[in-house]
């Protein structure tokens, strides 16, 4: 196998042994060479000791998402050499420790074993087992940058940045890296001949997960108030958030801080904790997972009735229950759609990648604050904790956050009276007051039945009437939602349509589709309620694919259940095993259907 | 259930505060609870200290979960916000609602049932924070609104009006504020105004958390022979320790307190709290002693009450943090958005 800037690089270490950083670097060396890259890590629910995996896929094309390919295996790991093995793609490469050879398990003709005694290497030029176990884990970055030409100029750059101020590791870390290069080029023919050159297609571009864009992107809405209970895999959402909070949040004058993050007692309290904030005025929001969200249901519907902004990030995580909470899933649709007893539904915003993380982040103040509901950011495992290459994020100087329609001392003062629920503007939304305002503003904040004029009540019409204005309002919803992406290739009468994280096995599996004449058209949702363009996308077509990430179909249900889809149309095309969904699944997927359809 | 509005007629001989409002101007809608109900004189008591405290309406914020009890903030102060929330989550909702508005007075009012069962979570973890609030149980032992069950708060032997007495220990809320560290836990009784009142004005004032445990008796379900909740039996064994007199600011202490009876302690806002001992052994500064006191008491079968501990000096929730002085919500966008140009600078080490 023969390639430029077209490679994936597994790596299988133990967990706690520092490769996280090895991998980082490896990654961010490609990328500075201008080399667009994508990194995954799977990583077990554990703090040390279990098998951990790394991948790095380097693609020149600049694809998302990552593929279902590996050309290099870097086996760190006795544990899992079996295994590791066997996902080498026919025609690959196996590096292992030679320090121990392996001469009969290693057993496949079809791949080549590069054996580099790491261990024997850094034992001979490093002292104490610690420093041992973690030079054997950046050496291999050496023998890699040997074996596919990565400049190590630009390795000792990225070392000398991130140990500034301690020079002795750059030194110890050159060291070991040296070792593994100065062995690989000694031994082997360099560099292999699926390897990588220069390119100018990232400068543009950053390396960031969508936790921490979220974490950014809440600190520029102006949120002033965090709840959170921690919980994988949202917790570096709000470690982001505080860490730029810290940074940009600390008042000049008086050196305290203009935010306040609490850590819950539990998601109940964390929910509850971010609905009394933003009902007394501050952008609150909390990140969780979906336990939490079973957790903090009943709040939701408490803040949908009593028309709170609320906004929570959920961090999607495999399920049902505890599920593999280090995989990532699209499973948490539905029970966000819906969360809480009674007829409740929520409006809910789809990232698709780190860099829609963080422009979604004062879209979802806005339209809770707009639309006085809680709204749903649902991101997950795939986004939030694995770097993506994204466009460098900008900010528009000229935004104002939209806080909605409440009411001023000076409004209250000339008002004969307040009523918290009457559609004055017809659009469903009724106007609101902030706590200590002015005394005419004092309503009654309750999650039992009320009037249109905030009074308790148990008539039966007085009660339909709040319930039915919620649906004036659900409507005004869907159009104030981000619109879907579509994409139309030439004419046909096939579409995908996806949602989220799907986004960039989809737009890969398109080209590699339009390679072998498949041409189809594209939808990507980025909200829910579905604008009119998502029905007409549909209406437009004789056959959808709906790509998700969960067993159930839940994206597919909802178009039926909101748009009244057509269901014959919907072919679910679903991918639920913890791994981020690749192209090659989507590709495979289709042609199976189109195969199914020239059988009948 | 009533459907008749409350006539607004105020007498022109009334009192007025120091905000020129009679206490009628801090009254709210007629009470939907049973005739008799103890939680109506402790909504009664509120309000008497609320217009007596000057506190302005809108600068009140009223919380509450689910319950009897948490229906009383409809019934006073209607000129005040009210948060009626979910069953035992009242101390969530005003842990946030103080988080973005440290400059409102936060009275919530729960039950035996809200904080001692459903919400007994929340209630010890806003103790740990010192959240800044007034914390009102109205402790009758029973659910009402689900017919007489026990709640967490039952004594042993407690009679329930039909089946078996409780044989489960009670939490007591005043004992388990102790343990947590709150910084200013009351109890008294609903049926006694003159202690109660002025142990409510001075946990309105407390700067962090004030719990004022009410035995407020139900007279449907908890207010029969053999209950220990009932009107006859606490006023058969109950017992003052520690009464206060609450002094406001810039006012001088006018009664006359006989030598060693009396104790000011200055509040955070300035006023006086005046500690009347009933009992002259009991260190209300004290965690260990009170614990051991009320501990001895109440094997003794008696009903403590009074101030039973005060700390003026434990940080609440915002100075713990360092949080700025105005409210969070009032921040200008301006001071909180970083700019494009940090943007810029911020996203080289993500490359």
């Amino acid at each position: 196998m023969a390639s430029v800037n077209d490679v994936v690089i597994k790596i299988a270490t133990v967990n706690g042994t520092g490769s996280a950083s090895a991998n980082g670097l490896l990654m961010k060396s490609i990328f500075r060479m201008g080399i667009p890259v994508v990194g995954k890590n799977y990583f077990p629910s554990n703090i040390q000791g279990l098998p951990t995996w790394y991948e790095i896929r380097v693609t020149g094309s600049g694809y998302q998402s990552r593929s279902n390919r590996v050309d290099i295996m870097v086996a760190m790991n006795a544990q899992t050499y079996a295994k590791d093995m066997a996902d080498v793609s026919s025609g690959g490469w196996m590096i292992y420790d030679s320090t121990w050879p392996r001469s009969q398990l290693l057993k496949r003709d079809d791949i080549t074993i590069i054996g580099i005694p790491f261990s024997r290497l850094c034992n001979e030029s490093f002292e104490g087992a610690r420093a041992r176990i973690l030079m054997k884990n950046i050496a291999y970055v050496g023998a890699l940058a040997a074996l596919l030409e990565i400049d190590l100029a630009v390795i000792k750059a990225l070392l000398e940045e991130t140990f500034a101020a301690k020079a002795k590791l750059i030194d110890s870390n050159m060291q070991a890296i040296q070792l593994g290069y100065d062995f690989a080029r000694a031994n082997f023919k360099c560099p292999l001949p699926m390897h990588i050159e220069p390119m100018d297609a990232t400068s543009k571009s950053i390396i960031m997960d969508g936790n921490t864009a979220a974490g950014l992107g809440c600190v520029y809405a102006g949120a002033t108030v965090g709840a959170w209970y921690p919980i994988t895999p949202s917790t570096s959402l709000m470690d982001a958030f505080r860490k730029f909070a810290a940074k940009y949040r600390v008042d000049p004058e008086t050196g305290k801080n203009n935010y306040c993050v609490i850590q819950a007692e539990d998601e109940l309290a964390a929910i509850g904790m971010v609905i009394g904030a933003a009902w007394n005025g501050a952008r609150s929001f909390t990140p969780t997972s979906g336990p939490g969200i079973s957790l903090m249901s009943e709040f939701i519907g408490y803040a949908y009735y009593a028309e709170i902004p609320t906004v929570i990030f959920d961090v999607q995580r495999t399920g049902p229950s505890t599920g593999m909470p280090t995989r990532t899933q699209q499973c948490d649709i539905m029970s966000c759609a819906y969360a809480s007893h009674g007829d409740t539904k929520h409006v809910l915003l789809f990232p698709a990648n780190p860099e829609e993380c963080f422009y979604m982040a004062p879209v979802a103040f806005d339209m809770a604050e707009r639309l006085q509901t809680p709204v749903m950011v649902l991101s997950d495992l795939d986004i939030g904790m694995n770097d993506w290459m994204v466009p460098e994020l900008q900010w528009d100087e000229s935004y104002v956050p939209d806080r909605g329609k409440v009411l001023s001392a000076e409004q209250l003062e000339k008002m004969d009276k307040f009523y918290r629920y009457l559609d004055v503007d017809g659009d469903g939304i009724p106007y609101r007051t902030l706590p200590g305002v002015h005394p005419k503003g004092a309503y009654f904040t309750r999650g039992s039945g009320h009037t249109k004029l905030g009074a308790y009540t148990e008539d039966a019409a007085a009660y339909q009437d709040v319930i039915d204005r919620l649906l004036v309002k659900w409507e005004t919803a869907r159009s104030l939602l981000p619109k879907a992406e579509i994409r139309y290739s030439k004419f046909n009468k096939a579409g995908i349509l996806t949602v989220g994280s799907g986004d960039g096995a989809c737009i890969e599996a398109l080209d590699r589709l339009a390679k072998q004449d498949v041409h189809l058209n594209y939808c990507r949702v980025k909200s829910f309620p579905f604008g009119d363009e998502v029905g007409e996308f549909i209406e437009q077509h004789d056959v959808v694919y709906v790509v998700e990430q969960n067993r159930d179909a839940q994206l597919r249900t909802l178009l039926i259940i909101d748009i009244n889809a057509d269901q014959r149309k919907l072919v679910p095309m679903l991918h639920y095993n913890g791994m981020p969904i690749n192209s090659g699944f989507v590709v495979d997927k289709v042609l199976e259907e189109i195969a199914k359809g020239r059988a009948a | 259930m009533t459907y008749i509005a409350k006539p607004k007629i105020s007498h022109p001989g009334m009192p007025k505060n120091k905000l020129g409002l009679t206490s009628r101007d801090y009254e709210g809608a007629v009470s939907t609870l049973c005739a008799g109900c103890g939680h109506d004189s402790v909504t009664a008591a509120i309000i008497q200290a609320v217009f007596e405290l000057g506190i302005e309406p809108h600068m009140l914020a009223k919380m509450s979960g689910i319950g009897c009890s948490s229906k009383t903030p409809a019934y006073f102060v209607s000129q005040s916000h009210g948060f009626n929330s979910v069953h035992g989550r009242m101390p969530s909702v005003t842990t946030g609602a103080n988080a973005a508005n440290r400059d409102l007075v936060y009275i919530g009012v729960s039950g035996d049932g809200d904080s001692l069962s459903i919400g007994v979570g929340q209630f010890v973890h806003a103790i740990r924070r010192n959240l800044n609030m007034c914390y009102v149980i109205e402790n009758n032992g029973v659910y009402g609104l689900t017919k007489g069950q026990f709640s967490a708060s039952a004594d042993i032997g407690s009679k329930p009006k039909k089946g078996e007495a409780n044989n489960q220990e009670p939490i007591d809320a005043v004992s388990t504020a102790l343990s947590l560290g709150a910084t200013y836990i009351a109890r008294s009784f609903s049926g006694d105004k003159e202690q109660l009142v002025p142990l409510l004005k001075g946990a309105l004032m407390h700067r962090g958390f004030a719990l004022v445990d009410i035995v407020s008796p139900c007279v449907t379900f908890n207010d029969h022979e053999g209950s220990t909740k009932s009107y006859a039996h606490t006023r058969q064994f109950y017992h003052h320790v520690i009464d206060i007199d609450y002094i406001p600011p810039a006012e001088e202490i006018k009664a006359a307190y006989a030598e060693g009876e009396a104790m000011p302690i200055q509040m955070h806002d300035g006023s006086t709290i005046v500690l009347r001992k009933v009992d002259r052994d009991y260190d209300l500064t004290s965690r260990a002693s009170a614990f051991k006191y009320l501990r001895e008491r109440f094997n003794a079968g008696e009903i403590t009450t009074g101030l039973l501990y005060l700390d003026e000096s434990r940080a609440e929730m915002h100075e713990l943090m360092g949080n700025i002085d105005t409210p969070l919500s009032r921040v200008p966008y301006e001071r909180l958005n970083p700019g494009s140009a940090e943007l810029k600078k911020l996203q080289g080490r993500y490359r």
